[in-house]
């Protein structure tokens, strides 16, 4: 469960997230709203990329904002990016292998782990000796899911996954997010444009629009919140 | 659901692969190289080139710790050269004052030029890029102004250990098993080699992914739970050593160390040769050194100046930023190959 009270970030003269609060409880949930709505923004505060000017944030009753961006993903915040940021230069396994490098676990119990998050996310075929740049970029997104769901995330934030990814991607891209909580025990975040994906994998949804929540609750109610058609999703 | 997502069939672990025949070629091509070089170049070469070569191993070194820095972490240094001759003045000093055996010398400059380093680019990890450069240079230019004004020790008494008014400077000693020219060139190059290894020990490891990581993106690093700060200082701590080693090798090849011998200037030539070269290989840092000192000896032998070089260096830049990022050491190769190739095909239509 996630907490967020009063959640303010300020970049110079303007507020991306105005005295947010909202809460997380299990499963899948959705965050959506127009681009600039502060939806990266809140990921970025939960993962430690920006310290806002006030607010709280609870993640299962600790205080992550007193924690070092790096001890929060060791904690167990994980996340992907907008844009996809798989390392190149290592391979498939290494680029998943990168968060248990600080855990005391035996090698043979990371290697265990790392395969199961790869198989988990669809990439079993796939060799997890493989340099990343051979691979698609459907591929390369799951990688970075992999990555996040890798050894024992407790919050699993996932930044636009599917953005650029054909139909067939998607779908499977889907499945596997839908699978996450089930599969890890984390609580996840999909922040995304794709509402038939949001609809697919979440059952709870917040919305947000110039850095305030507008509507939170079951994703289908929320869709059809009169406030988040004329805000966001706009009128068929 | 999970049975859809593990459709695929088990695959055998990740491990370690056994070394394969291009492996073991290349194991053996770098032995019977580093033998030659060893034993066979110095049967070859004149007193000019071995003191050349020397030179060549010692900026071998700087030009790997400054690999490690801008190929390996993206941390961009204008510094490298201070940070040499701090080595070097730390290891004139402790040469002059003790009378420890060489090894240890070079260890102690080693180490205390990477706590100097790590003091002096600590306030810097936060930046990169320009800022980070511009920074680095300032303080190589500040380092060099110090050393301008205390000199390098030339065995007078006190913390400083110069003596302005010495008529008869001794020079700076060398190891009693590397007193000859021909045998101080292997003792360099030996150490070399421990420097090269040290710092493939580290890329093969823990601190080599995290470096790729953080170099490729940080915010990947980061949300991965690398401590990325903790990993720049690594990095910055190893190129600080490698260069204080070299300094204090340095040091012993020339005898006699002058302030002038490391201007501020010259840590941007190192930077353009280390990017010919290329950054991202051993052999790159190779290629550098052997641009660095061996051509501009190689011109002086001919009776051409070696300002030409800054010339010849810009366009070897350019060249290599525009065909061939990962420099000499790996567009050459490639090149070969790809003649070889070309070669190959035509005899055979033929």
């Amino acid at each position: 469960m996630i907490e967020v009270d009063g959640l303010t970030v300020r970049y110079g003269g303007v507020t991306s997230l105005d005295a947010m609060s909202l809460s997380f409880t299990e499963g899948t949930c959705g965050l959506i709203g127009p681009n600039g709505a502060g939806k990266t923004t809140f990921f970025n505060v939960l993962s430690g990329f920006v310290r806002p000017a006030a607010g709280t944030v609870r993640a299962f009753g600790v205080d992550l904002l007193s924690m070092a961006h790096f001890r929060r993903a060791r904690w167990g915040v994980r996340r992907t990016f907008q844009t996809e940021q798989a390392i190149e230069e290592l391979s498939v396994f290494d680029n998943v292998a990168m968060v248990h490098e600080h855990s005391r676990l035996g090698a043979a119990t990371r290697r265990k782990d790392v395969l199961d998050a790869l198989d988990f996310t669809g990439l079993g075929a796939v060799s997890p000796d493989a340099r990343v740049r051979t691979l698609t970029a459907g591929q390369r997104r799951l990688v970075e899911v992999a990555r996040a769901v890798v050894g024992r995330p407790r919050l699993v934030l996932l930044d636009e996954p599917a953005a650029g990814l054909p139909d067939e991607e998607t779908s499977h891209l889907g499945d596997v997010i839908r699978a996450i909580p089930e599969h890890t025990g984390a609580l996840t975040i999909l922040v995304d444009h794709d509402m038939s994906l949001v609809s697919a994998c979440c059952t709870t949804t917040a919305v947000l629009d110039f850095g305030k929540l507008i509507a939170s609750g079951p994703t289908a109610a929320v869709l059809r919140n009169d406030d988040v058609i004329r805000a966001y999703l706009g009128v068929a | 659901m999970r049975e859809a997502l593990t459709r695929t069939p088990p695959r055998r672990p990740a491990s370690r692969p056994r070394p394969d025949r291009p492996q073991l070629i290349k194991a053996a091509t770098i032995t019977v190289l580093l033998l030659f070089t060893l034993f066979g170049l110095p049967q070859l070469l004149s007193l000019y080139y071995i003191d050349t070569m020397t030179q060549v191993a010692v900026y071998s070194m700087v030009t790997l710790a400054l690999g490690v820095l801008v190929g390996r972490v993206g941390l961009v240094s204008l510094g490298q050269v201070a940070v040499l001759a701090i080595g070097a003045w730390v290891a004139a000093r402790l040469l002059f004052a003790t009378t420890q055996p060489y090894p240890v010398i070079l260890l102690e400059a080693g180490l205390i030029t990477m706590v100097a380093g790590i003091v002096t680019g600590l306030p810097a990890l936060r930046l990169r890029g320009l800022y980070l450069a511009l920074i680095t240079l300032m303080l190589a230019g500040a380092i060099t102004v110090v050393l301008a004004t205390v000199n390098f020790p030339n065995g007078g008494h006190g913390f400083l250990g110069y003596n302005g008014s010495l008529v008869h400077i001794p020079p700076i000693r060398r190891p009693s098993v590397a007193g000859t020219d021909p045998a101080y060139f292997r003792y360099a190059v030996i150490v070399a080699i421990l420097m090269f290894a040290l710092t493939t020990a580290h890329l093969k490891t823990k601190p080599g992914r995290a470096w790729a990581a953080i170099r490729q993106s940080e915010p990947a690093a980061l949300a991965a739970g690398i401590n990325t700060t903790l990993y720049k200082l690594w990095a910055l701590a190893l190129a600080s050593f490698i260069t204080g080693v070299a300094g204090g090798v340095l040091a012993g090849a020339v005898h006699y160390l002058y302030s002038i011998g490391f201007p501020t200037q010259d840590s941007i030539t190192l930077l353009a040769v280390t990017l010919m070269g290329g950054a991202y290989s051993m052999w790159g840092a190779v290629v550098a050194a052997l641009l660095y000192q061996f051509l501009p000896a190689l011109l002086n032998n001919w009776g051409v100046s070696a300002d030409w070089l800054i010339i010849l260096f810009g366009l070897g830049v350019l060249q290599v930023l525009t065909t061939a990022p990962a420099g000499l050491a790996d567009q050459v190769p490639r090149d070969l190959k790809r003649l070889a190739r070309r070669l190959r095909r035509q005899r055979t239509t033929t």
